[in-house]
């Protein structure tokens, strides 16, 4: 048995949270300002106890988290927003420094949390072929050499020597995404890259991602996809405020992700934040009375009301409602811009709130779960949330074999069939 | 070369507080990336500006000609044997390349924010880039010097051999600097305030619209306090042959200070990149 690829000690990152009231950045104003009063300060009081002091607190985004990755497996790393996922990712891609802890990794990591980073507006496809190329860690050589194949896989061929501000969002990002596929590395770290695109270039990145991990390569993937995660990974690891809560195969760890995730809870809510563009605020179950509710009869159609938040004028978002499986098998989804293109003009600034019945007539018992998304579609995610889980329970009726089991499958229908002859 | 790598696969300990060693061996190992910034850089800078290379040859030159107009004519100060557009010009050199590379390299780590928050790689790279793409600016400056000195009829001497040194000089006065500022910039958003007036003051404090002789003997060596003297002083020397007296000990004050300024800006640099990417 080979030495593991990853190996994760103890590791744990501390931030510093300010309760004062102050701007985003720190300012040397401020700094000179506070220096000289706090020094004032000790020049009348001497002995007071500064309080200032006290209005720093810590914050531990992981804590005491340990793991090891064996070589060639591919482990997928799920959680709720804030559980750690982005700062364990931060960490083992050496952007930010742990406090505590280690990780030892052999071999050459390369980590995408982000496609096209780097890319600049001015310059061509093919200059920011290699500028990405480079940013990422390829040798100028071997960009060279997989040029042809990144072209071709981004399918731009006619405007290699176009500004890549003239190219569409979704050129945009398979020109990115073609450059990051080409990587060689040992180790893969991937971030929700995925989360961008058309459904049939976001196959055909899953595709490529199958791939790499079938030539035995290590890979490390956070989404919010259970069904990616489900097809790409063999096992995952569950984060929970900083702390690992189970890392085990894939099945066990993502049904019981989604199945414990808010039992019984048929509303939820979520703090408001300054520094998102568009929030989701809160979000309710509700039955064909209007009443708030998480279980459901076969054939009911269980209706999700969105309470959010634009902090900005928006243009070309669309609020999208998002049903799984417990089983990770992406249901369905739909958004309020579906049924109409007008929502895609502005929206100003300010708190709405939409409903939308879900048509789950023909969905067999089981458990679902919600989420909700704010984003432009193709383009970018502004916010999204595991919202809900919600149970749809046989009621004794059609969803139900004659022994009493389940009917098998997604969907239930009720079918008739007709006896052509008996012989 | 990949055979070597898969029998040996590296091993990178990621834990608090690094040694530095490996930051300076990921420094070579990233050169490349270097190269690609300051391409990058380049190519930016003169697609942006429809008359990108036109402006770097126009601004010394108008400069020149207010310097000379002001200095030289109005106020009749003395210029040595040299004619005094020469004089302002070969200051202008090493003074615009220095200007341009801090204020450059000043911004350049929040400029690249985006790149920080997503990628690893030695944070230093950034604004050593600007630095270096800053000496395009100044080759193309260097080339109006050769045609002004044509115009005047003065050819240079084996003195011109010092220049590439005094260039070095310059570039260790501006990559301290830089260093100093880019990483203030992260920690202190205000900063950038701070910087364009330290330039434009700098432009009068050092001798750039006149000769450093006008300033009084017993002056000098505090004079050269200010590691652009030496520089300027040296550039002088080097071009217009014998021309232009030097103050030798403020030259070597100078160069002194200049590395002085490289050292702690690395210190304080290396410092600040290990929350850069929290803060920024």
């Amino acid at each position: 048995m080979s030495a593991p690829a990853v190996s994760v000690r103890n590791l744990g990152k501390k931030y510093l949270l300010s309760h004062q009231p102050r701007e985003q950045y720190t300012a040397l104003r401020d700094v000179l300002s506070d220096g000289v009063a706090s020094f004032a300060r000790r020049l009348c009081r001497p002995f007071a106890k500064d309080e200032r002091a006290d209005s720093v607190e810590e914050f531990w985004a992981l804590q005491d988290v340990s793991f090891e990755i064996k070589q060639g497996e591919r482990v997928g790393i799920i959680g709720r927003n804030g559980a750690g996922k982005s700062t364990l990712l931060k960490i083992l891609s050496r952007i930010t420094e742990p406090s505590t802890g280690s990780i030892r990794i052999r071999g050459k990591v390369a980590s995408l949390l982000e496609v096209g980073t780097g890319f600049h507006p001015e310059l061509t496809g093919r200059e920011n072929i290699y500028l990405n190329g480079a940013i990422l860690g390829m040798r100028r050589e071997e960009i060279r050499r997989k040029f042809d194949e990144i072209v071709q896989f981004a399918e731009i061929e006619k405007f290699l020597d176009t500004p890549v501000k003239r190219y569409s969002s979704g050129m945009y990002v398979r020109l990115a995404f073609a450059v990051a596929a080409h990587l060689e590395p040992e180790i893969l770290v991937v971030d929700e890259v995925l989360a961008v695109g058309d459904a049939q270039f976001q196959n055909k990145c899953l595709g490529k991602m199958e791939e790499v991990g079938r030539e035995g390569r290590t890979v490390l993937f956070v989404s919010h996809n259970m069904g990616a995660i489900h097809k790409l990974c063999d096992r995952a690891i569950w984060l929970e405020s900083g702390q690992l809560l189970e890392s085990s195969d894939t099945d066990t760890v993502v049904q019981k992700y989604l199945s414990s995730a808010f039992p019984g809870q048929s509303t939820r809510q979520f703090p408001v934040r300054s520094d998102k563009a568009a929030q989701v605020l809160q979000v309710r179950l509700l039955n064909g009375e209007h009443q708030e509710s998480t279980e459901f009869g076969l054939g009911e159609e269980p209706c999700v009301e969105v309470r959010y938040l634009l902090n900005r004028e928006l243009t070309g978002i669309h609020v999208a409602c998002i049903v799984t499986t417990v089983q990770g098998v992406h249901a369905f989804s739909t958004a309020d811009t579906d049924t109409n293109a007008q929502l895609f003009e502005a929206r100003p600034a300010g708190e709405y709130v939409s409903w939308v019945r879900l048509p789950m007539k023909d969905f067999n018992s089981g458990i679902y779960h919600v989420a909700i998304g704010i984003g432009i579609p193709g383009v970018q995610i502004l916010d999204r949330q595991e919202a809900l889980s919600f149970t749809v329970h046989d009621t004794g009726g059609f969803g139900t074999l004659k022994e009493g089991a389940r009917r098998a499958g997604l969907l239930v229908f009720e079918v008739p069939w007709h006896l052509r002859e008996k012989t | 070369m990949a055979i070597e790598e898969s029998l040996q696969p590296e091993l990178l300990l990621i834990e608090p507080d690094a040694p530095a060693l490996h930051y300076w061996r990921d420094l070579w190992r990233y050169r490349e990336l270097l190269w690609f910034l300051v391409w990058r850089d380049v190519l930016v800078r003169y697609k942006q500006t429809a008359i990108g290379v036109l402006w770097s040859l126009l601004r010394p030159l108008l400069a020149m000609i207010a310097f000379t107009l002001v200095f030289g004519l109005f106020a009749k100060m003395p210029s040595g044997e040299a004619p005094y557009p020469l004089l302002v010009f070969a200051a202008m050199l090493p003074w615009n390349f220095f200007a341009n590379a801090l204020s450059e390299s000043s911004g350049a780590l929040i400029g690249n924010a985006n790149l920080l928050t997503k990628v690893y790689f030695p944070r230093m790279i950034i604004p050593l880039s600007s630095v270096i793409a800053s000496l395009l600016d100044f080759a193309i400056s260097l080339a109006v010097m050769a045609v002004i000195m044509l115009w005047y009829g003065v050819f240079p001497t084996w003195r011109v051999l010092a220049l590439p040194l005094f260039l070095l000089l310059a570039c260790v006065a501006a990559t301290g600097a830089g260093l100093w500022f880019s990483a203030l910039n992260v920690k202190y958003r205000d900063f950038r305030y701070v910087v364009p007036f330290l330039l434009q003051f700098g432009l009068y404090v050092s001798p750039v619209g006149f000769a450093s002789a006008v300033v009084p003997e017993k002056w000098r060596l505090f004079y050269a306090l200010n590691p652009m003297v030496g520089v300027i002083d040296g550039f002088r020397w080097a071009l217009l042959g014998l021309k232009v007296e030097v103050f030798w000990p403020g030259i070597i004050l100078s160069t002194f200070l200049s590395l002085l300024l490289l050292a702690g800006g690395l210190r304080f640099f290396r410092g600040t990149e290990k929350t850069m990417a929290d803060v920024i």
